[in-house]
């Protein structure tokens, strides 16, 4: 795992409800966010800690966020894009 | 001993218009009040579109010399208040100033002031703000203002419940005139927090459409921030039979509940308990209601969500109503919402028009009933609801009936 990966499961992790946050089984790249109990405020927060982590703007509307952000590779792989974009 | 509630004048500001026959002329007409801002700056926004009060001069309303007291949100109040009492032909004297209350519903108050003082302060670096900064911005001054500047001396104060202020504030308004507490009432909301911060902060929520208000149609993408105001005069039956006054409406019931739950999130549950409130407070029978003048944001939540409260509260009834969104037209004016739409409802029963939902481009599954897509209908209209949800779980709704 890269060091972006990990921040944002870290990020991922912290942004689900308390109650869905399980020790024993972390948040793997594979993860559908609907499954593992991303509400849609946690994605907003989510997105804005992402953007402050890395300093980057996020493209996201919370009125169509399944079609933005399905699995936690999906989000691996905007972040990705996005710092590469800027780095250019 | 209880009284029936009518309506005996309303005044309208809104981004289609600066009266109430101007507004409902192009309301039911579906003309759209959502362009880009002018009145903030909009090359640092990413959602430059926005419901402006548009070509309003405020020389044209207020004396140069009482306007450092007063915000943008007060002046549309005093504006739509005025029109509202002159139309109503009341005139508060002999005592019926003490005995007239005025409750008005504002989302978030002076929003310009706040704004304003914050870039003077801490990015121009200002040395002094105007005396009057406070006094401006205070949430109260709405109601304190039209109070001064009409001369109502009852029970007056502002309610704040986000986007259920009006609704709010309407309601209470007519539970004091319905127990005859108070005879007469001025009631509605205000608002008008266009501005840069307030616009920034609203799309940190992620929830702005980029491109329009598309309430229950498929692909739409969320709100459109308005602004504007709508008042009502509400008198008991009596009171307005005894001076001959015009009646434009009735109310006849209203309910609130609050979700408990999700801070931003609609809820099924809370929404139908107002709405069964509401009914039940007017001893009105879903099948009794033909028309719904819906919250209907334009977000994907709520408008799914409130699809299903209707369902749930009106069951086989829900197919046979008729329900649009204002805010299509109108983009969401927060704190006056619900006044506007209250206003709009009443107009609807009095000429039986469902003014349509616009920039309606098609169904979406998970809305499935009849929104009055795109076109308005003529249709005889008895009763009526208008639906406010806020966030914070707020929700409030009011029924009316036609004058009898």
């Amino acid at each position: 795992m890269d060091t972006i990966e990990a921040d944002v499961i870290a990020i991922i992790t912290k942004r689900l409800p308390a109650d869905k946050r399980d020790p024993q089984k972390p948040v793997q790249p594979s993860d559908r966010l609907e499954d593992i109990g991303m509400d849609s405020l946690g994605a907003v927060e989510m997105v804005f800690d992402l953007e402050e982590k890395f300093d980057i703007e996020i493209p996201y509307n919370a009125n169509t966020p399944r079609t933005e952000f399905d699995k936690v590779s999906d989000v691996v792989a905007a972040i990705k894009k996005l710092i590469d974009g800027q780095s250019k | 001993m209880t009284h029936r509630v009518v309506v005996t004048g309303w005044g309208v500001i809104s981004p289609i218009g600066h009266t109430a026959a101007s507004f409902w002329s192009n309301l039911s007409k579906g003309v759209s009040g959502i362009a880009p801002a002018t009145i903030i700056p909009v090359d640092q926004l990413a959602q430059k579109i926005v419901a402006e009060v548009k070509d309003y001069d405020q020389s044209k309303h207020f004396d140069e010399r009482v306007l450092p007291s007063l915000d943008r949100v007060s002046q549309f109040a005093v504006v739509a208040a005025r029109e509202a009492i002159a139309q109503s032909g009341l005139s508060f004297e002999a005592g019926l100033s003490e005995r007239t209350g005025c409750i008005i519903g504002t989302g978030v108050g002076g929003q310009n002031t706040v704004d304003d003082n914050y870039k003077k302060i801490y990015a121009e670096h200002a040395k002094r703000l105007h005396p009057l900064t406070i006094p401006r911005l205070m949430v109260n001054a709405p109601a304190s203002q039209v109070s001064m500047q009409c001369g109502i001396r009852g029970p007056t104060f502002v309610v704040a419940s986000a986007c259920a202020s009006a609704t709010h504030a309407i309601g209470l308004a007519y539970q004091q005139v319905r127990s005859g507490a108070l005879p007469c009432a001025l009631t509605g909301g205000t608002e008008a927090c266009i501005t840069f911060g307030t616009m920034r902060s609203w799309e940190a929520l992620r929830v702005l459409a980029p491109d329009n208000c598309r309430p229950f149609s498929r692909d739409r993408k969320g709100l459109v921030i308005g602004e504007g105001a709508a008042m009502i005069v509400l008198e008991t039956l009596e009171h307005a039979q005894k001076r001959s006054a015009n009646i434009l409406g009735e109310i006849v019931g209203f309910g609130m509940s609050a979700d408990a739950g999700d801070l931003l999130s609609p809820n099924l549950g809370g929404m139908s308990r107002a709405l069964q409130a509401a009914l039940a407070d007017g001893g009105l029978n879903p099948e009794d209601i033909q028309y719904i003048n819906a919250h209907g944001t334009g977000t994907a939540a709520n408008d799914e969500t409130e699809t299903g409260a209707i369902k749930n509260v009106f069951g086989a009834h829900a197919k046979k109503l008729a329900l649009s969104s204002n805010k299509s037209m109108l983009g969401h004016s927060l704190g006056a919402a619900g006044a506007l739409e209250l206003v709009a409802t009443l107009m609807s029963v009095r000429d039986s028009i469902a003014p349509p939902t616009i920039n309606y481009l098609g169904p979406d599954p998970a809305c499935d009933l009849d929104y009055v897509p795109n076109e308005a209908r003529n249709m005889r209209i008895d009763a009526a609801v208008s639906n406010s949800f806020a966030f914070g779980g707020l929700n409030a709704v009011l029924a009316v009936r036609r004058a009898a």
